[in-house]
């Protein structure tokens, strides 16, 4: 699946893109933010408040407990400021 | 659907006046044109002075958020024309941000579509601005008087 991140979450991971591969139990949002925390880097930080994250599977907005699965695209960033 | 996301600048009188044009349903047209403003935060007496803003997007999912707003708007009220135009990129104070029009055979369905699409906008499209203040770049807070702005176009 493709995981992205935009604005300050982009900045803590240091990386706007990354394709993973996670193992299968991981079925769902929380599962995957789990996951990729314990990879190291910056994701730990940039996921550790999940009150400023806001989370989109295919382009739409999700709740953590939304299932993931391979060919998804995941995308992390904060509540928006546009307008 | 007319939704537009550039980096260039746009003419509100050219885009505004195209809106209606030739539509003699029309009997009205409201516009919102938001601007970048030169200090941070709310507060102009306090606000630290703001040299230009970076905006940055989620390409995809802000059109796709943008023509669901739109769609939502022309489910709620009488429209016979909608326009969002929204920048990203480098934008120094003064500069416009983004334009919303509506068109309506009456006035009042075309102020509340307007005013509902700006108080949406702010809240669900992927748009994250950046300020360039003295004490360097500074990413913008969501503010939770936005929230209560989108509020209150929630259906009871």
């Amino acid at each position: 699946m493709k995981v992205l991140y935009f604005a300050w979450l982009r900045q803590k991971t240091g990386i706007g893109e990354e394709d993973v591969t996670p193992p299968p139990e991981v079925a769902d949002v929380s599962g995957l933010i789990a996951w990729l925390k314990g990879r190291g880097g910056g994701h730990a930080e940039a996921l550790a408040d999940l009150s400023v994250v806001r989370v989109a599977v295919n382009q739409e907005y999700v709740p953590l407990d939304h299932p993931v699965k391979p060919g998804d695209e995941i995308a992390f960033f904060p509540p928006v400021t546009g307008g | 659907m007319a939704v537009r996301v550039q980096r260039e600048d746009f003419d509100v009188g050219y885009e505004v006046g195209r809106l209606a044009e030739g539509n003699g349903r029309v009997g009205g047209v409201t516009s919102f044109v938001g601007l970048v403003r030169d200090f941070a935060g709310d507060d102009h007496a306090k606000g630290q002075d703001v040299r230009a803003m970076e905006l940055e997007h989620y390409p995809g999912m802000t059109e796709r958020q943008l023509e669901a707003i739109e769609a939502e708007a022309r489910a709620r009220w009488p429209l016979e024309d909608v326009l969002v135009i929204h920048r990203y990129g480098r934008l120094e104070p003064g500069e416009r941000i983004v334009l919303v029009a509506t068109a309506s055979a009456h006035r009042e369905a075309a102020f509340q579509a307007c005013h509902f699409l700006i108080d949406w906008l702010k809240t669900k499209a992927p748009f994250w601005k950046k300020e360039d203040t003295p004490d360097g770049p500074k990413w913008v807070d969501a503010r939770a008087q936005d929230d209560d702005f989108t509020a209150r176009w929630e259906k009871g």
